[in-house]
């Protein structure tokens, strides 16, 4: 008898734990990350892939029952097209990955396109800003923004707010080009003229220079765009010490050249600095006030959110309402469908939505300048211009 | 003393057991790791690369951070042929080795004349130059964006590249083996052994009547035309082209791998690059960052202790091994 | 003044600053190569650990501006002797493979050590407001920090260049450098010498990082970044010789900032080409012994 109970005993326990993890069995949702973490442009991967935790630990519990969502993270050590795409195959095949997400350099997202593509994996970009991205696959959407988006606006703010002269200087990249032509195309018109462009090699380690020689120019305004971190504070810190603002020339750009987390680094010298930005930290919007302090209180009291972060939070953001659509039976196309008509009025950001013909981000603009409160620097709202779309994809139809 | 390998006797004429090993390991990944081909590839390619800088720093002696340029230059040339219609597999690998080879002969032609620093600074400023050419004409190579749009005709109208890498990896295998069978027989001929003359001691062979400087440069333009194999390897197989492949990073990784296996003894790049990417692989995984600090702790040790490499530390146990046994035979303690 | 004289002005003006901040780095870096024949790729991890060192002596002790740079210098200097004692002196006799590979090994420990230590970004510079002004000579405004980084830059070229010229310990110095087998024959303890020339070339180039931080920002991938730019300074001026690397970052200081200015789309091409054409006609550098 007491034999037969232990073998009973036995099997009921081998079937809990050969059943048991079936019955509360998790489906996995796996998404990709691939992102840029280490050499001089990892504090920008750093961010995107801290935005995106952070809203996965604070929104798991909304997932539907039995849905679990997995992150896995990959390096792509940089703008390496080669180590990207190897990446995301391995993502694809090996780790069976659902989503694809992040990456900062534009090169890398171009390689990837087509395996996304062959592989039916929505491609969620979470910084890349060439307008064009969104064309190489149907599978690619993406919810950061395009360089016409920031600079095509402030060159419409600029012609409207009585700037007639402005000088040029941007990176001497593809980027760097493109936000030129952006903001010349926002800005053009009667009476209104741009006397120099510049294009600055990413090596130079120093601006003063270039800042002179713009001063001699005496134009009412310097648009620059500069790759973000290092090079964009010694950018600025290059415009301060020639000596501009004193001669009464405005720095305008892109969000990128007073980037949050930089502005301490800048110090004084970026002072008075307007920008077309996609977010800025000072927002005193509710959502965006609790995403501030759920960020500090996740790393840091002294950390601010930079664009970045907000890009990384509203891509989970993205990946997410595409798995709650679903119910958790997840594929490629009605991945897609769902992302696709995405909107998301409580961004931290600001409302924002996916245009649905395009698969590229429509948001609110805000025209910000540096100033200093409470002794300490921040990018105060002016103006906010409502539903920016790419305005290059308007002047270039497919 | 220098520390690229000294004993050529290990490689013989005829073909040795232990040289089927790699081959055996590549057909070995294919079957039963195949998640694993997409990293095999990239692993192959920079074999390649890896050999062709053994030509000219192991075997003849020139120490370069500049090698990258050929590798470009191979990568660029059957991108864009590929994205002008050109886009046959077998003819991009063709023009990017020629391509490739061409230009090394011309900067060669110029820069061979230094030695030591000299030659060292005169590779890297080649190379920054073409990263600069490359990044302010966008409209031949893409820019910094990249060159989209190479796809790749199908091998032999049958084998198409597809998403799980299986017919990139054996396309860059078949490649492999023939730049291998093509090294191998280079290095065992009069004129490889020559080479060795050179970097041993140039002064003694332009006494006994060797032509230095012309050898200096054959040896220089074949070693960019592989390299520019590896490229075009690249390439196709990526089916983009960034401009990394011109990047000084990619010159002082090149130079890495292939000092890890042991330069000069052939060999070296086939275990130099998949232990670089497996030690990256797994020692970046805790924390990208600070693979960095490891890769530069493990340069320090060899550098210092294990000269010729991985490769290196196995002969001189070998050697030590056999000499103990010599000495046992003959009875002495 | 003129336009075209007030241009020439301000390039002289610019790229003599940077130039000076390139030569205080670099000299350290020419001497050593010169004297040691050692390929020492790993010179800006000197100037970087004196840059971070001032920096942090500055905003964690509150210590005025040029103190911190005299400690950092100090400090990087005696790490300098720890490091040659332990690491450089096994490579001494090797080849220029090793020691470029055991170079590089130690910047990347050092990036990686940086990145811990300090994150990723760039450090805050604030500079003394003593220092943070402009000056005024003939109707054109320079800012006060470049004009003393000239100064400072010719005083430290007048120190080394009387120093190795005109003392005993210059001429030994010397003597090691053109022939270091003789100068051991005539019993000048070279070992010791190459122990203190290292320290020297290290201290230098930690005061020139400290303070050319303004310019050339002190981050973790600073060894690596400006590796090429010092290399150049070095082989273009010669090995070993402080008045060719004096003249050499003279010629790339000036010349890259007259590009900046007057032709801004030959960027990054100037340099290179101008190291090319010397190195070409000259291989062993302007001042370089060729032997």
């Amino acid at each position: 008898m007491k034999m037969l109970r232990k073998i009973a005993f036995g099997l009921v326990g081998l079937h809990a734990l050969l059943v048991a993890p079936a019955s509360a069995a998790d489906q996995v949702v796996k998404v990709g990350m691939i992102l840029t973490l280490s050499g001089p442009s990892a504090s920008l991967g750093e961010n995107i892939d801290r935005g995106a935790q952070l809203y996965y630990r604070q929104h798991e519990a909304e997932l539907p029952p039995g849905i679990k969502v997995e992150i896995i993270k990959r390096d792509d050590t940089g703008a390496n097209p080669d180590i990207a795409k190897r990446l995301a195959q391995e993502l694809i095949v090996r780790d069976h990955v659902q989503f694809l997400g992040g990456i900062v350099f534009t090169p890398n997202a171009a390689a990837i396109a087509p395996l996304a593509t062959q592989s039916k994996t929505p491609f969620i970009l979470m910084n890349a800003s060439t307008s064009n991205l969104t064309r190489l696959s149907p599978y690619i959407a993406r919810v950061s923004y395009t360089q016409w988006q920031t600079a095509h606006t402030l060159g419409q703010w600029a012609a409207r707010n009585g700037f007639k002269r402005v000088f040029i200087a941007v990176s001497d990249y593809a980027a760097g080009i493109d936000s030129e032509k952006a903001f010349e195309a926002g800005f053009a018109g009667e009476g209104r003229e741009i006397i120099g462009h510049i294009k600055m090699p990413q090596t130079t380690p120093d601006y003063v220079p270039y800042m002179q020689s713009i001063k001699d120019a005496k134009p009412d305004a310097l648009f620059m765009f500069t790759n973000s971190g290092r090079i964009t504070t010694a950018a600025v810190k290059g415009f301060a010490e020639a000596g501009l603002s004193q001669a009464g020339i405005t720095l305008l750009g892109p969000g990128d050249i007073a980037s949050d987390e930089e502005l301490d680094n800048m110090g004084d010298a970026a002072l008075g600095t307007t920008t077309a930005a996609i977010y800025a930290a000072s927002d005193p919007r509710p959502e965006n006030v609790e995403f501030v302090k759920l960020w500090k209180k996740a790393y840091g009291e002294d950390t601010v959110p930079s664009f970045m972060a907000v890009c990384g939070w509203d891509g989970m953001a993205a990946i997410f309402s595409a798995i709650k659509a679903q119910k958790g039976i997840v594929t490629g196309e009605g991945s897609m469908q769902a992302i696709k008509n995405w909107t998301n009025p409580v961004s931290p950001r600001g409302p924002i939505a996916i245009d649905p013909d395009t698969r590229d981000v429509v948001m609110d603009v805000y025209i910000d300048k540096v100033q200093k409160v409470g002794g300490k620097l921040v990018n105060v709202t002016m103006e906010t211009v409502r539903n920016v779309r790419d305005q290059w994809k308007v002047l270039n139809p497919q | 003393m220098t520390s690229i390998g000294a004993e050529q006797q290990s490689l013989a004429r005829g073909f040795r057991l232990p040289e089927l090993l790699p081959w055996l390991a590549l057909c070995a990944l294919y079957v039963f790791l195949p998640e694993l081909l997409p990293l095999g590839t990239q692993i192959i390619v920079m074999i390649i690369f890896a050999l062709s800088l053994d030509l000219l720093l192991g075997y003849t002696g020139i120490v370069t951070l500049g090698h990258a340029a050929y590798f470009g230059v191979g990568a660029y040339t059957s991108g864009m042929l590929a994205v002008a219609g050109w886009d046959g597999p077998f003819t991009g690998l063709v023009a990017g080795a020629i391509a490739a080879a061409v230009v090394g002969l011309v900067m060669g032609l110029v820069i061979l004349r230094t030695k030591g620093l000299a030659l060292l600074m005169l590779g890297m400023a080649v190379t920054l130059i073409f990263y600069e050419l490359a990044n302010h004409f966008p409209a031949w190579t893409g820019g910094a964006d990249g060159l989209q749009g190479i796809s790749i005709k199908p091998i032999f109208g049958l084998f198409e590249f597809d998403m799980y890498g299986k017919v990139g990896f054996a396309y860059a295998a078949l490649a492999l083996l023939a730049c291998l069978l093509f090294m191998r027989h280079l290095v065992l001929s009069p004129f490889g052994r020559s080479l060795v003359g050179i970097r041993e001691n140039a002064a003694r062979m332009t006494a006994i009547g060797v032509p230095v400087q012309r050898r200096k440069l054959i040896a220089f333009s074949i070693a960019a035309g592989i390299a520019g194999v590896a490229g075009a390897l690249s390439a196709q197989t990526n089916q983009f082209v960034g401009l990394n492949v011109l990047s000084f990073e990619l010159s002082g990784t090149v130079l890495i791998v292939l000092v890890l296996g042991g330069a000069g003894r052939l060999y070296g790049a086939f275990l130099g690059a998949p232990i670089y990417f497996a030690a990256q692989d797994i020692l970046a995984k805790g924390d990208p960052v600070y693979w960095l600090f490891w890769l530069g702790l493990i340069l320090i040790v060899v550098a210092t202790f294990a000269r010729g490499g991985i490769l290196g530390l196995y002969g001189s146990l070998v050697q030590r091994f056999w000499a103990r046994r010599l000495r046992l035979k003959r009875g002495n303690p | 003044m003129t336009s075209f004289l007030s241009v020439i002005v301000s390039i002289v003006f610019h790229g003599l600053a940077y130039a000076m901040v390139l030569y205080v780095i670099s000299v350290g870096l020419s001497l050593t190569m010169g004297m040691l024949n050692f390929v020492n790729l790993a010179h800006g991890v000197f100037a970087m650990a004196g840059g971070y060192a001032a920096l942090w002596i500055m905003k964690a002790q509150g210590a005025p501006f040029t103190l911190a740079l005299g400690i950092s210098a100090l400090l990087v200097a005696l790490a300098s002797i720890v490091l040659e004692r332990m690491l450089y002196r096994r490579l001494y006799g090797a080849g220029e493979l090793d020691q470029t590979l055991m170079t590089i090994g130690l910047i990347f420990m050092a990036t990686a050590a940086a990145h811990f230590a300090f994150g990723p970004l760039p450090q805050r510079v604030d500079l003394p407001p003593a220092i943070t002004g402009h000056f005024f000579v003939a109707g054109r405004d320079f800012p006060t920090y470049r004009a003393l980084l000239i100064v400072a830059g010719c005083v430290m070229f007048l120190v080394l260049w009387l120093g190795i010229e005109r003392t005993l310990v210059g001429a030994r110095i010397r003597a090691a450098v053109d022939n270091r087998s003789m100068a051991q024959c005539v019993g000048i303890n070279t070992s010791r010498l190459f122990t203190t020339v290292f320290a020297l070339g290290s201290g230098v180039a930690a005061l020139g990082g400290g303070l050319g931080a303004d310019i050339i920002a002190i981050a973790p991938g600073y060894a690596m970044e400006h590796l090429i730019y010092f290399l150049i300074v070095v082989s273009m001026g010669g090995l070993g010789s402080i008045t060719g690397a004096f003249v050499a970052a003279l010629i790339l200081g000036i010349g890259d900032t007259a590009c900046k200015i007057l032709m801004p789309e030959v960027g990054a091409f100037f340099v290179y080409a101008a190291v090319f054409v010397v190195l070409l006609i000259r291989p062993a550098g302007l001042f370089g012994r060729t032997t």
